[in-house]
């Protein structure tokens, strides 16, 4: 089946306004019969519910954590991009679009992309209006910083909590709303099922995660705003309750899952240092834009990074791409990374590191001025790994850090089922094979804000609404089922712990699907993937209660799904016959080692549809046309 | 044993459920190494617990970065632990030493009740946010970002105070459960920036009568809260809430 698309016809820069002049309207006293039920919190779920609410629609929105504003979103560092050109240095919404579709090597939609940049500007505008306290210059206007996979400096931030201001901004408008009885907030609650009437979305399946209460709410349209499922690797820089379960069951429910096998390896994390590892912790991008790469020229160099002279380093990303330099996007430096360890040049525990020195910035600028920029980031390196960062270069690696792969959206953000929206990393829209640095917190707040209020009104005005009852048979049957599969969680009394499996789960696709995969592994994995879910359902050892708060329950439901979408990843993965951004194939390179990507064959997006556990899924593929862009190899040297 | 490992006597607060009574309990933790964070520290005895069939300690933890507030833990005493301006979820293991003997609670204080062994309910935070803790802006028809110059030092002010990650510390810390420096940080966030003066005053006068509706106690001016305060918000910050909330509560009148 080849899907639709759905982005209005006319030339790329009109085509939102085209779509906005012609959409149709829901009137304000009508908005208050429609109930949308908005499933996450994070700066996609809280602008979307908080704007929705606005404009006067019925909201209820739901998240696991005790309170909205801990989304996940509140950890991001660095920045959000805008096209606003304050810099004066060449920027605009074209080259913003531009420089996202290549940073995504060619595999994002168009025409979603364009709009990204178009509402970049009103987001600042807006967060501004809320009182977000953006970085400024001494004049008092907004200050930039430079991100990866650009030349211009069009990231704005605030200090390294960029994520946490403009998450909060959107908690507090969201709170306004609540406040106003707008909104009905569920924290503490998990979603673990959707639930269609008709083929549409229509509720959730819920559980209350202190009474263990199971329920169901009725809605005219379900939006996911879930985050991304980073987690199935063990091992990556999301909290610890980032998961796939919103998202993975309603692809059981028949939603298209686009793109599994885009991944996102961050460059600069601070390395592994043992087994009892929980998460890797990201050190910002922004740090490249002041700390150099290198590491030794020879193999089993062991003098310390200060006592090697300058003629002894190997600043590589310098040499390989030389008008990038230390900002060459996030795929390319951490295979580069990679690269340098495996030709044994790794520095640190393992030889799984490359230094990150700020020696020349702090010559150059002053110990202050570094740690005005990035203070709180050299303190978390020092509280983690004991070392400063100031007196000796950061050690860091790559880990898993953002997934571009998510739900299948068409332009309205809408997936294959009617009524079901999805924003945020949850969908998979925007960013191709690979997402650049400060893009996912302004798509995030695009979807929420500026798009979402249109095409949601749009759906609504143009086909006919029922609002179902929640004793109807299906959302009675999906209660069952979440409640079933609890029960067997439960008696299982085997021996080993969630976690003992989500670790070996995480190892084998970090192994076979990480940084770079090839078809003997993948096919290992896939081998290997099955046996070890059918060995958690006989085997896994959950205590305690289904009716109390029960953290290891909660865990073992979210480990049980990335057991499934394990397989999906890597089967997604295998059949991509190419190389692209963060999908990177052995067998696929050119000769000095980049990602060869296959046009011809490739220039779709993957939409897998679900056909029962276990067996194959259907692939549907969405045509990638390009109306204004000309496809190229990506080159940053 | 090396040098690099540990092992420790823990006593955690276990307690079933809100209605129930807790009491602590002891656990011996082994061969814990330097590197692990607390929150790591507590997974090594959680799988022990499970594996010997007992019912793993509950804990809030989400990021463990430090930047979302989640967690929570009270240890020997002192909100998140010994370390200055760190989360529990950042405090690491070399802060401990060979045969240590550790505490750890729950946030004691009325507001927050437990829920479960370390788990408390700390929604009434989210609540006095929502009578005030924001600029009452829609989405759509803002100015230009740039419309409008900010000084560098009130825009860095403010953001010393909106770093607060809503943890409770301060509140676990205080004697009395006061809730001050949390709405400080909050009031004082937006009353430094110019999008803020519009609802300055019924902004203060809302939170500040929901902090009082939730049980909160009063600000005796000890300072225990910022001491504890992962993100180090200080005390200019309760006095300026003190002022604002005085002129606001004459111009009512
Ligand atoms: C350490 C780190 C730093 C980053 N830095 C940057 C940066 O500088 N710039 C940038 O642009 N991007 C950055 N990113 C990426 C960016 O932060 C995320 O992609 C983005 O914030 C995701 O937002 P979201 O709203 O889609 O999802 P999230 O913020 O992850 O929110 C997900 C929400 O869904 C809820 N939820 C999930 N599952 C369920 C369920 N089953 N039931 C109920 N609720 C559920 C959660 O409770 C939460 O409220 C960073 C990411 C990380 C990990
Ligand atoms: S777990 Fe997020 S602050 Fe500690």
């Amino acid at each position: 089946m080849t899907l639709e698309s759905n982005v209005p016809s006319g030339p790329l820069a009109h085509k939102w306004s085209k779509y906005k002049q012609e959409q149709k309207l829901v009137n304000p006293a009508n908005k208050r019969k429609f109930e949308v039920l908005i499933v996450g919190s994070g700066l996609a779920g809280a602008s979307a519910a908080a704007t929705l609410a606005e404009l006067g629609y019925n909201v209820k929105c739901f998240c696991f954590q005790d309170s909205p504003r801990r989304a996940h979103s509140i950890a991001a560092q660095g920045g959000i991009n805008a096209a606003k050109n304050y810099r004066n240095d060449g920027d605009s919404i074209y080259r913003l679009f531009y420089d996202t579709i290549k940073g995504g090597d060619f595999r994002a939609r168009e025409g979603n992309v364009h709009r990204l940049a178009e509402v970049s500007v009103n987001i600042i505008d807006q967060c501004v209006a809320q009182g977000v306290p953006f970085a400024r210059e001494y004049g008092g206007l907004l200050d930039n910083r430079s991100f990866g996979g650009a030349q211009v400096s069009r990231t704005f931030y605030a200090r390294g909590q960029t994520g946490q201001q403009l998450l909060l901004g959107a908690y507090q408008a969201l709170s306004r709303q609540i406040g106003l009885g707008t909104v009905k907030m569920y924290p503490r609650t998990e979603m673990l099922d959707l639930v269609l009437i008709n083929g549409e979305a229509k509720g959730i399946v819920v559980r209350d995660l202190i009474t263990g209460a199971i329920s169901s709410h009725g809605g005219d349209a379900v939006v996911l705003a879930t985050g991304g499922y980073g987690n199935v690797f063990y091992l990556s820089t999301n909290a610890q309750g980032c998961n796939v379960t919103a998202t993975y069951r309603a692809y059981k429910k028949g939603a298209y899952f686009a793109n599994p096998c885009y991944t996102q390896i961050h460059p600069t994390c601070i390395p592994v240092s043992g087994d009892h590892q929980s998460k890797l912790t990201l050190m910002s991008e922004s740090l490249r834009n002041d700390g150099r790469v290198w590491v030794p020229k020879t193999a089993g160099d062991t003098r310390l990074p200060q006592d090697i002279p300058e003629g002894d380093r190997d600043y590589y990303l310098e040499r390989k791409y030389p008008s990038y330099g230390n900002l060459a996007p996030r795929d390319i430096a951490s295979r580069a990374a990679k690269e340098a360890c495996d030709n044994g040049l790794g520095v640190g525990p393992g030889g799984r590191g490359v230094y990150l020195d700020f020696s020349d910035a702090i010559k150059r600028l002053g110990e202050d001025k570094i740690r005005e920029r990035y203070g709180n980031l050299f303190e978390m390196y020092e509280r983690i790994t004991g070392e400063n960062a100031y007196q000796r270069p950061m050690r860091i690696y790559p880990a898993v850090h953002y997934t571009m792969g998510g739900l299948w959206v068409d332009y309205n953000l809408m997936s294959n089922i009617p009524g079901l929206f999805v924003l945020g990393e949850a969908n998979f829209s925007d960013h191709g094979a690979n997402r650049l640095g400060a893009s996912a917190l302004m798509q995030g707040l695009a979807d929420g804000y500026f798009v979402l209020p249109y095409t949601i009104a749009n759906h609504f005005a143009s086909t006919k609404q029922h609002k179902p009852s929640t004793d109807a048979a299906e959302f009675k049957e999906a209660e069952q089922e979440v409640e079933a599969r609890i029960k067997k969680l439960l008696s299982i009394n085997g021996k080993r712990t969630v976690n003992d499996f989500h670790r070996e789960l995480g190892k084998l696709v970090w192994d076979k699907c990480g940084m770079a995969r090839n078809d003997a592994g993948l096919k290992e994995a896939l081998a290997r993937i099955p046996a070890l879910r059918e060995e958690f359902w006989e085997n896994v050892n959950v205590l305690g209660d289904a009716e109390a708060l029960n953290p290891a329950l909660e865990r073992a439901g979210r480990v049980a799904d990335f057991m499934e979408f394990a397989e999906l990843l890597c089967l997604d993965a295998l059949h991509r016959k190419e190389s692209c951004g963060g999908h990177f194939r052995e067998e696929y390179q050119t000769e000095d080692g980049e990602a060869q990507r296959n046009d011809e064959e490739f220039s779709y997006v993957a939409a897998w549809g679900y056909s029962g556990v276990g067996n194959a899924p259907v692939l549907n593929k969405e045509p990638l046309v390009y109306e204004e862009v000309h496809m190229t190899q990506r080159s940053y040297k | 044993m090396s040098e690099t490992t540990m092992n420790l006597t823990l006593r955690v607060w276990r307690q079933k459920n809100a209605q129930s009574a807790g009491t602590f309990v002891e656990y011996e933790a082994k061969n814990i190494s330097v590197d692990m964070s607390f929150l790591e520290m507590l997974d090594v005895v959680n799988e022990e617990l499970t594996a010997r069939g007992e019912d793993p300690i509950a804990f809030d933890h989400d990021c463990r970065e430090g930047i979302c507030g989640m967690c929570s833990l009270t240890i020997n005493g002192k909100a998140h632990g010994p370390l200055e301006a760190t989360t529990t979820c950042q405090l690491h293991m070399r802060s401990f030493k060979n045969g240590d003997a550790i505490t750890v609670e729950p946030w004691r204080a009325k507001p927050f009740p437990v829920i479960k062994d370390l788990v408390t309910d700390r929604s009434a935070f989210d609540r006095i946010i929502q009578v005030g803790g924001f600029v009452s802006v829609s989405t759509g028809g803002a100015p230009d970002g740039n419309a409008l110059p900010i000084p560098k030092t009130d825009a860095d002010a403010a953001m010393d105070a909106a770093q607060c990650i809503g943890c409770g510390a301060c509140v676990a810390a205080c004697k009395n459960a006061s809730a001050m420096l949390f709405v400080a940080a909050k009031v004082g966030h937006l009353g430094l920036l110019p999008q803020g003066q519009t609802e300055r005053d019924r902004r203060v006068l809302h939170m500040v009568a929901q902090m009082d509706e939730e049980g909160f106690g009063n600000c005796t001016n000890i300072g225990s809260c910022s001491a504890v305060c992962p993100k180090e918000i200080g005390q200019d910050f309760i006095s300026r809430l003190n002022r604002d909330f005085l002129k606001a509560s004459l111009r009512a009148k």
